[in-house]
């Protein structure tokens, strides 16, 4: 008699791709709202993207049911913040609160694929990519999930940003304008959904900047 | 307790729909900033204390726990009248331990429930009760006279009435002494409207509308009333919700 292995898995992943590009004094963050599981789509209009902050919009790809539990727990978190000390957390302290949230669960991590983006302290864009389990690193720009792999290198090459390792240190903030960026996101994402089976639907984009943040939408290829 | 009776007056007042929360503001001296005795507890409710400032903040702090914890399980607003059991609760607690003392501060909560506005005290005994207005801590009684006197009016009170018979009451307690927006804090809850204090213009601009600058007296028996009634200040009087004692 074989052993027996266990076949329940207490994750699923629900598909989908998340982006962010930080600009000098703008920040995008897309995601498709696609949600799958195995080969089956659940519903075409799911929101990856939770706004946390005045200045952090978090989008997440993965399993969704951790993504919203992740998202309950920041949102607590933030209004223990704001009760503390009178007013939103900033971005780059949303970033560590966010690595500290993941990495509090390294033993039973939450299977979300994270990209925080937002306006620094300046009113420079930023982008913090992580892992599942915390790490965390502030860049110009990031993707992730299904359809990572499809566009990073595609951003790699448009972007063209400095290595974080290289001295002097290089603001990581692309040159990019802002309706750049936009259609640069629009780009990516179309053609992300070619390839990859589980990006597609409708593509959700928030754009913040110093007068506040606006959404914008663009249809994907259903298939 | 007495504790409560010593504190700087803070008055509330509810209509249907809103909470006026007032509190008057004195700093020790000249050089010293007053304390914060107005704290929002979540988008819905807010608490105005008067007593032991230190015992308040720390009750707030774990009022803000528990709206944070019900919305995080429940994903809707903690009613008020659920809070403030679950704060009486708590204060009894200390009452019936030998190594614990009673929390030394008296709690005005407003907040909305799925019914309206609401307007609760909640003593040390741990005792709490709702109320049409309120009126708690030193001179609190003046103001009690003035609103037992207004607060049929109340329910159907617009917020801006609400407000600025607040700013009478408020007035009452001060004995003569000018009103204005460095000694008082105002906050506003309502259906529709989050839990926040009203900015000093807009307070100044309220006092000034009204003309509640202070000179004399709003009417002139009052001034009569208040020495007598200054001391004898355990006269129970709640708003209209019955003969529900007052253990000051």
């Amino acid at each position: 008699m074989t052993k027996q292995q266990a076949n329940w898995s207490p994750y699923d992943n629900n598909g989908g791709t998340c982006v962010a590009i930080a600009g000098t004094d703008y920040c995008v963050i897309a995601a498709d709202t696609r949600m799958s599981s195995g080969y089956n789509i659940l519903t075409r209009d799911y929101s990856k993207i939770n706004q946390l902050a005045d200045k952090s919009v978090l989008a997440s790809s993965g399993f969704q049911a951790d993504v919203r539990a992740l998202q309950k727990v920041l949102a607590a978190k933030h209004l223990q913040y704001q009760h503390q000390h009178n007013k939103q957390m900033s971005c780059p302290a949303m970033a560590q609160l966010l690595s500290n949230t993941l990495y509090y669960k390294r033993f039973f991590p939450y299977y979300a694929f994270n990209v925080l983006g937002g306006l620094d302290h300046e009113g420079k864009g930023c982008v913090f990519t992580y892992d599942a389990v915390g790490s965390y690193e502030r860049v110009g720009y990031s993707s992730q999930g299904s359809g990572s792999t499809l566009i990073t290198p595609f951003l790699d090459n448009q972007l063209k940003s400095p290595s974080p390792l290289l001295l002097p240190a290089r603001d990581a903030v692309t040159p990019l304008s802002e309706s750049e960026a936009i259609d640069l996101v629009k780009t990516c994402f179309a053609s992300a959904t070619e390839r990859d089976i589980y990006t597609g639907d409708k593509l959700e984009i928030l754009i913040m900047n110093a007068s506040g943040i606006r959404q914008e939408y663009m249809e994907l290829r259903k298939d | 307790m007495e504790a409560v009776k010593q504190g700087s007056a803070a008055i509330g007042l509810r209509s249907k729909s809103h909470v006026v929360l007032a509190c008057v503001n004195k700093a020790n001296s000249e050089l010293s900033s007053h304390q914060k005795k107005i704290f929002k507890v979540d988008d819905h409710i807010g608490v105005a204390i008067a007593g032991l400032t230190a015992d308040g903040r720390v009750l707030s702090r774990y009022m803000r726990n528990e709206c944070i914890n019900y919305f995080y399980t429940y994903e809707s607003q903690l009613p008020v009248g659920r809070l403030v059991v679950q704060l009486a609760d708590k204060a009894q607690v200390c009452t019936q331990r030998s190594w614990k003392r009673p929390f030394g501060v008296g709690l005005l909560v407003g907040g909305l429930d799925e019914f309206g506005a609401h307007l609760y005290y909640n003593c040390p005994s741990g005792n709490y009760f709702e109320y049409q207005a309120f009126a708690i801590g030193s001179r609190s009684q003046a103001a009690k006279t003035y609103l037992e006197r207004k607060f049929e009016s109340f329910m159907g009170s617009s917020r801006e009435n609400l407000i600025k018979d607040a700013l009478f009451a408020l007035r009452e307690t001060l004995q003569g002494e000018k009103l204005t927006s460095s000694v008082c804090t105002i906050a506003v809850v309502g259906i529709g409207e989050a839990f926040h204090i009203l900015d000093q213009e807009t307070v100044q601009a309220l006092i000034n509308e009204f003309e509640i600058a202070g000179e004399e007296a709003a009417a002139p028996d009052q001034a009569a009333v208040d020495e007598p009634l200054a001391a004898a200040d355990d006269q129970a009087a709640p708003g209209d919700e019955g003969a529900a004692p007052m253990d000051m």
